[in-house]
């Protein structure tokens, strides 16, 4: 029988998945890593662990294998998270994989992006159970409906691999994949500490998210985190606004998805231009304080 | 110490190509093709440590057609020692890349594998963790450091937040991020002066078994074309009457 587990590694990550199941078309249970979820979100059974510091991907992904018996269907929000563990789950239990699903055509016929976003595959998957990751912008939020048994669990597992430390996501800001609104910035910006007044001030005043280019990233302006692209973040905002990007298919593979996408350079022939929805051929440090001006 | 290098033959990453009209592939006329810059990454810290530490054997393998001999001989020109071209003219999914190579690092019994995260063609990033979890390797994905300790490797990996450090006992597989190395530049002198380097062919041990299979490749529906504002002044009056502000 089809059923679909959703695993979610953070409890936003829930919600953002009932929709994908909602497309999907069948009955689903949530396993949330990452503490309780809501019970309305159209799932039978939410088995949930307490937020904690979760094992290293070997020690996880044995945990979610047990968890995954029995189920046709696996997915999750694709994140760097999500991709480390879940493609290990596949491995183990010798599952097909999907990466990056933005389009739903049957329960075994999905779309996803290649060659950074160039070409649309439509792939078949020829046995199911299935793992899968998946973009959250073509799958809109669900309506609320339904209550799940919920049900606290523990994850058990040992892991060769051992971690010493991890980055814990601070400030203020939203989340970047998740963020209605995104500024992001390029090498132009020449230092940090210009970066964060500049895109991290626009970003404020707007209530948006921070973003990089690579090129800003490895330069050591902006931390990596922040960099967006096709080995990056995939971003999808109502509005993005793109000040001293050039605009590289790298950096469009993670953009295109935007509503809005706004351009600020001062090269008129930056191929950014192209993609933009509106172009403004201007200096960035004489163009976002301005902007700033005018939205205060 | 013995690395282990799998290593992709993909279309030119900076190089936009096109499907087929028919949508049955891609369409490589007049296209180049490189090693997956990911993968480079991966031969290029596999010769780093072998300088750092001295005694490393770095074997680098390829599965595909006789063309990906090229790709081979660049990173055995890059330093690997040994190339392995395991020659096949069959469509592989990612799972049936893993078990192919998990059977060539049963034989070789390596004491690391180095890899790209993801391959610039088919994006998957899936052919590491499961190769990992075939063999029972602890993983490291998205490094972009590593140190080699008394008994295996401190590995910082890049993550949703920022970064975090593993340790990871031998044997273990490490998937290379952008900024773990920008590797060393070979040109067509090096790749000939390294044609005495050993590579060996040898047969696919079972012909692939797919779960996933493509059906279409398409073009991405194009967005609406834009336009320029005039000043900052515009560019808010317009975005005020599409609610974005």
């Amino acid at each position: 029988m089809s059923r679909l587990l959703l695993i979610a590694f953070q409890p936003t990550e829930a919600a953002l998945g009932a929709g994908f199941a909602a497309k999907l078309g069948l009955p689903f249970d949530i396993l949330s890593l990452g503490g309780v979820v809501a019970a309305d979100l159209g799932a039978e059974k939410v088995r949930y662990v307490e937020p904690a510091d979760l094992p290293p991907a070997d020690g996880l992904a044995s945990a979610i294998a047990l968890y995954a018996m029995g189920y046709s269907h696996l997915a999750s929000v694709s994140t760097m998270r999500s991709k480390d563990v879940l493609a290990r789950v596949a491995g183990m239990m010798d599952l097909a994989m999907v990466t990056d699903v933005i389009e739903i055509d049957s329960h075994t016929v999905f779309k996803r992006p290649i060659v950074a976003g160039s070409i649309i595959a439509t792939v078949e998957v020829l046995s199911t159970p299935v793992a899968m990751t998946f973009r959250p912008a073509g799958f809109p939020n669900s309506p609320r409906s339904g209550n799940s048994t919920l049900e606290a669990n523990l994850i058990d597992a040992t892991s060769k691999a051992k971690r010493i430390s991890a980055s814990v996501k601070g400030g203020s800001r939203p989340d970047l994949s998740q963020a209605k609104v995104v500024v992001s910035g390029g090498r132009p910006l020449r230092d940090a500490k210009t970066f964060e007044e500049v895109i991290g001030g626009l970003a404020d005043a707007l209530g948006g998210a921070v973003g990089a280019t690579r090129a800003a990233v490895d330069s050591g302006i902006a931390s990596n985190e922040l960099q967006v692209g096709q080995t990056g973040k995939i971003v999808a905002p109502d509005l993005y606004i793109a000040a001293g990007i050039s605009g590289s298919t790298q950096h469009m593979a993670g953009i295109k998805d935007s509503k809005i996408i706004v351009a600020i350079n001062k090269d008129p022939d930056a191929p950014i231009f192209e993609a933009a929805d509106y172009g403004l051929v201007a200096d960035l440090y004489d163009a976002i304080p301005e902007l700033k001006h005018l939205l205060s | 110490m013995k690395i282990l290098v799998p290593i992709k033959r993909v279309v030119d990453p900076y190089t936009k190509v096109r499907p087929l009209p028919d949508g049955s592939g891609v369409d490589t006329a007049g296209v180049k093709f490189e090693v997956n810059p990911f993968d480079e990454i991966a031969v290029e810290e596999a010769v780093r440590l072998r300088e750092k530490i001295g005694d490393v054997h770095i074997t680098v393998v390829s599965i595909g057609k006789a063309e990906c001999e090229e790709q081979l001989r660049k990173a055995l020109a890059m330093g690997a020692d040994l190339a392995i071209l395991i020659e096949s003219e069959e469509t592989f999914d990612s799972l049936s890349v893993a078990k192919e190579l998990a059977v060539l690092a049963k034989e070789l019994q390596p004491d690391l594998i180095l890899m790209g995260k993801q391959a610039t063609d088919d994006d998957c990033n899936q052919v590491g963790q499961m190769l990992a979890a075939k063999l029972d390797f602890p993983q490291a994905t998205f490094a972009s450091r590593i140190e080699a300790t008394e008994s295996g490797l401190k590995v910082t990996r890049e993550t949703d937040d920022g970064e975090e450090i593993l340790e990871l006992p031998f044997p273990c597989l490490v998937t290379a991020d952008l900024r773990l190395n920008e590797p060393r530049y070979i040109g067509l002198p090096g790749i000939i002066k390294a044609r005495s380097k050993p590579l060996e062919r040898r047969q696919a041990t079972a012909s692939p078994v797919l779960k996933v299979r493509t059906i279409h490749l398409g073009s991405p529906a194009p967005r609406e074309p834009g336009r320029k504002v005039g000043s900052v002044q515009e560019l808010v009056a317009v975005l005020k009457e599409r609610g974005a502000l």
